[in-house]
């Protein structure tokens, strides 16, 4: 167990070292322009770009590059030329509660909702109520993010005053933190619940024609809890591994959309107004935090898949 | 390894057969059409008797066995007949009696234990659940300590340790064992196993079918043995059905399947085995062809298109009767007469098939 | 759920190979035939933009009609008030102009906006879609094929992009080739050119196809017909093109249909953002970020593209699902109507 675990943790540093080249190859040599304008941002002098290129080392080699330009993100010191100067770093530190809130909040309604109505679905699978949820899923996936966000804002922002347009009010007034927040999950978990939905059918689908279901049958079950007990719990599984991915990938930069719609100040929002302003600094630190989390979570779903898999937690099986 | 007898064997024919199955047809609406999978199966099983029903894939073997508790029933699936243990109708009760039924009065195993087993739950817990299920009011301790017996039982070697690993820490015959344990946990009185040696090694299938063996003779369990190999059913059974398209085409004692078979598909089938006390035959004679799609059946007799002795008669669906005046519990389906019988099915100095003409 | 009844023999199937059979579900799937209906609605449409730009609406996307006034049955209509709201849908009130309105305070027809703006979503739906499956195809073919170190190598490095957010990456490379355009070795792109958005969205998609095509390769590779092949002295190329790949067109259809959708939210994501099509050119991206800024006084403007994307990509995610329900042969439910004789509670006579 404590090798799968060394192993796992090697390998995702791996990865994030080289999500971190990729990012740097992506800004720096990608792009056909002078990098350091680049950073300099829309209104740059030539002092501030000559500037800029000491600090940030384009006048060195390409891996000494690098190495500055992660140093300087890693230690909190890559500031915005485009934005009046602020610390990046800080800047990101600050949106986490915001787009934690927003994330977790999210999460627990599509993974309630998406596993309720994927059991629903897959226990009166081809009867009226799948066929039903099945097309409600497809438009969920198909919807993108910005129409619903404008549907909810017009109509119950703005038409009908039921909640706050936007803004992110702090956990200290729960109240305001829920109205503030009742929208923005909605429209982040939309998509979500149509997907998990139909894993989670397709799953149980697959799982209720195994061997091991029939024999809980024959052994006189009650259908609830062979549904429960034998069906879903299986089922479950790949739900779980796929939930930590997903939810990697939204506090990573899922937001972004949401964050910006409803005015959300977290990171994502962050990231939407760096990108209005060109402002790569911005950019590159936004991605390294990104991905860190995807990395994270990629992780900590393989080790909740060996706990749950027991086949995989014990290895193979005995002679 | 033995197996202690918990209850006396019970005597047979106390007041008409423990399980009476009369004219059971079970039908499947596909995308592709109707499939009549069992098509009109007749049967008693006595109290401690071993019952084999022997079969190719698709002869309706399986989902005989399994409509008898209720498994196939389902929106696309028609089932006529009846089944009644101890004079009890099965086939009208709700899905919430039958699942009173199911494990404790009528076990099933099936045939892969790795698949059979869920893989997420420790046997243990698998057994506990079973005893549970039935009897409500048995705690969780008393559970798992009647599991960890009932793997002794069944001769899996340290029980109170193995109770608590997954399925496939268990090697298949193990496995398999466990299964049975399963099955007898609530005492049933009949144990139906669905292929139970099919997907172990040759070795391990001769060890379960003594456990079998034993079961039966100790605890006077009543056994259907579903299986497509002869060979085991020469281990263990008292009375056999041969199944062919869905329908019974032969059935009869053990001896008289083995000495005097009367159709020409059990000849194939007999023909087939190989047997260690003669000479190994030029080559192992097999029944020529496929059975057929049930979609499309032959007209009149299923084994038709492979059999090498059709004759006129053939072209009408013959009856499943008692040809055979000295023996009117051996039935079968074969029109030729029992004189032609005896001459066609011996092909180089032992019972089988002819290759066609 | 019950058992299926055992193997039913050779011939069981009413004739035909597997693609008969399921162009036969497919048939009977009237939802998913719809669907592709109103996709192949949508596109005619689009395609139709410069007819319908010049005969019914008798303007371009980007003329502005600022100071124009409407004359219909009598009243006079302006198409820009002055306090910057625009005329709303006018249907076929005015002979088919400003069919759905005017956009902000430029006054451009919104219709013919829409349809313009159709084809640059759709062509770069379509075009990434193709460059994904070509990719993911070789680099599955390559990585399942050759295994061990080339195995590796492909895997890792879908690895990283696969770990990337999706935006973040189309983000990243967006505004990195937005400022300066493209130029590696002899391809060289102006930062406006549609080629962008679309090479980038085609990337970032690769893994989500190349890996689950690498497992069938894997998986096939296994199996006795390849032995035979390569034991007949079939060459590489022999026996991924003419072996290999046949056995994939299922998987591989289904993935391309299903990753037009994604681009086309993917695009419309990256647009809005500023990080896709950029200037002149437009998308509905675009015209939805356009239209956002107004939201309150025209909401139409931001749900009218949003809308139409909405319906492209779940006709596209409809006949997607229901062609992966007809190639699939051991699909679990089917939805159309039950074959021959069946009683709704597994009938007991």
């Amino acid at each position: 167990m404590l090798r799968f675990v060394v192993r796992r943790v090697v390998g995702a540093v791996a990865v994030l070292f080289a999500i971190s080249v990729l990012v740097f190859l992506i800004f720096n040599v990608v792009p056909a322009t002078n990098p350091a304008q680049r950073i300099a941002g829309k209104n740059a002098n030539p002092q501030l770009i000559e500037n800029v290129e000491k600090e940030w080392g384009f006048d060195k080699s390409l891996p000494e590059q690098y190495w500055t330009q992660m140093k300087l993100i890693f230690t909190g010191q890559v500031t915005s030329y485009s934005q009046a100067h602020i610390n990046i770093d800080q800047r990101i530190l600050e949106g986490i509660p915001a787009t934690a809130s927003l994330c977790i909040g999210a999460a627990i309604i599509w993974l309630s909702l998406g596993i309720l109505f994927g059991y629903l679905s897959a226990i009166r699978a081809g009867g009226l109520t799948d066929r039903a949820l099945t097309v409600l899923a497809l438009v969920g996936i198909s919807m993108p993010v910005f129409w619903l966000a404008s549907i909810l804002l017009y109509y119950f922002t703005y038409k009908i005053e039921l909640f706050p347009s936007n803004g992110y009010e702090p956990l200290s007034h729960p109240g305001r933190w829920f109205s503030h927040l009742i929208l923005p999950w909605i429209t982040l978990a939309v998509l979500f619940v149509g997907f998990y939905s139909r894993v989670l059918r397709s799953s149980m689908l697959d799982v209720m024609n195994e061997d091991y279901v029939r024999t809980a049958r024959a052994k006189g079950l009650s259908n609830r809890r062979v549904m429960v007990r034998h069906v879903l719990r299986n089922s479950l599984i790949p739900i779980i591994t796929l939930f930590g991915l997903d939810f990697g990938a939204v506090i990573g930069g899922g937001a972004i959309v949401t964050e910006y719609l409803f005015n959300i100040e977290g990171v994502g929002l962050f990231t939407a107004e760096a990108l209005k302003q060109q402002d790569f600094p911005s950019i590159m630190a936004v991605a390294m935090f990104g991905a860190f989390f995807i990395v994270l979570f990629n992780t900590l779903v393989d080790f909740a898949y060996a706990y749950l898999d027991p086949r995989i937690r014990l290895g193979t099986s005995a002679a | 390894m033995s197996v202690t007898p918990e209850t006396a064997p019970v005597t047979a024919g106390a007041g008409g057969p423990l399980l009476a199955v009369e004219n059971l047809r079970v039908g499947f609406a596909t995308e592709d059409g109707r499939v009549q999978a069992v098509d009109g199966v007749n049967f008693e099983l006595e109290a401690g008797e071993v019952l084999a029903i022997v079969g190719e894939s698709g002869s309706g073997k399986s989902v005989t066995a399994q409509t008898i508790i209720g498994l196939t029933r389902s929106p696309n699936s028609h089932i006529e007949g009846s089944v009644r243990l101890r004079g009890e109708e099965l086939t009208t009760q709700s899905e919430a009696q039958l699942q009173s039924v199911r494990g404790s009065q009528i076990a099933m195993i099936f045939q892969d234990p790795m698949t059979s087993l869920n893989p997420v739950y420790t046997v243990g817990r698998q057994i506990v659940e079973a005893i549970r299920a039935h009897h409500s009011q048995v705690g969780r301790k008393e559970a798992h300590a009647q599991a960890i017996e009932l793997l002794g039982a069944v001769g899996i070697p340290e029980p109170e340790r193995r109770v608590d690993d997954y399925p496939h820490e268990f090697s298949g015959g193990m496995r398999q064992r466990a299964m049975i344990a399963m099955g007898l946990a609530l005492e049933p009185s009949v144990l139906i196993a669905d292929e139970p040696t099919t997907a172990l090694d040759v070795t391990i299938q001769a060890q379960i079918l003594r456990l079998i063996q034993d079961l039966n003779r100790g605890r006077g369990l009543a056994t259907i043995l579903i299986t497509h190999d002869l060979g085991v059913v020469a281990e263990v059974a008292d009375r056999v059905l041969v199944m062919y398209a869905g329908k019974v085409v032969e059935q009869g004692t053990l001896d008289d399947i083995f000495y005097d078979p009367q159709h020409p598909y059990t000849w194939g089938l007999l023909g087939s085995l190989t047997r260690l006390d003669r000479p190994r035959p030029h080559r192992l004679p097999q029944i020529s062809g496929a059975p057929p799609s049930l979609l499309r059946l032959p007209s009149g007799c299923a084994f038709r298109p492979r059999c090498p002795h059709e004759f006129a008669e053939c072209k009408e669906v013959p009856g499943l009767l008692p040809r055979l005046p000295e023996d009117p519990n051996h039935l079968d389906r074969c029109q030729l007469t029992p004189e032609q019988k005896r001459r066609l099915r011996e092909v180089e100095g032992r019972i089988g098939l002819e290759e066609p003409a | 759920m019950p058992p299926e009844p055992e193997k039913q023999g050779v011939g069981a199937r009413q004739g035909g190979g597997p693609w008969a059979i399921a162009g036969r579900r497919l048939r009977r799937n009237k939802l998913a035939l719809f669907a592709l209906a109103v996709f192949l609605l949508i596109v005619a449409c689009c395609l139709l933009a410069p007819v319908w730009a010049d005969h019914v609406a008798h303007t371009g996307p980007n003329t502005t009609h600022t100071l124009e006034k409407l004359h219909e049955g009598g009243e006079v209509k302006e198409v820009v008030e002055p306090s910057g709201k625009a005329i709303g849908p006018q249907f076929f009130a005015a002979g088919g102009r400003f069919f759905l309105g005017a956009d902000g305070h430029l006054g451009r027809d919104e219709m013919v906006r829409l349809l313009y703006g159709g084809r640059a979503s759709l062509l770069i739906g379509i075009t990434a879609a193709v460059i994904t499956t070509i990719l993911a195809v070789v680099l599955g073919l390559l990585a399942g094929y050759y295994g061990g170190f080339t195995d590796t190598v492909i895997s890792r490095a879908l690895d990283v992009i696969w770990s990337f957010p999706v935006v973040l990456l189309g983000i990243a490379l967006g505004i990195a080739l937005a400022v300066g355009g493209l130029s590696i070795g002899p391809i060289h792109l102006k930062s406006s050119s549609l080629w962008i958005p679309t090479l980038i969205i085609g990337v970032v998609y690769t893994p989500y196809m190349a890996r689950p095509l690498r497992g069938e390769v894997l998986a096939l590779r296994e199996k006795e017909f390849i032995e035979a092949a390569v034991a007949q002295g079939a060459g590489v190329f022999r026996v991924m093109f003419v072996e290999l790949l046949p056995n994939m067109i299922s998987t591989i259809i289904v993935f391309f249909t299903l990753n037009i959708a994604n681009n086309m939210l993917l695009e419309a994501t990256l647009s809005f953002l500023g990080a896709g099509v950029q200037p002149p050119n437009s998308s509905w991206g675009t015209m939805i970020s356009e239209g956002f800024e107004a939201l309150y006084s025209q909401p139409l403007l931001t749900i009218i593209p949003g809308t139409a994307i909405l319906l492209t990509v779940l006709s596209v995610n409809v006949f997607g699902d229901g062609l992966r329900d007809a190639l699939d042969p051991k699909s679990k439910v089917r939805y159309e109507a039950r074959v021959g004789t069946a009683e709704p509670e597994g009938g007991v006579v």
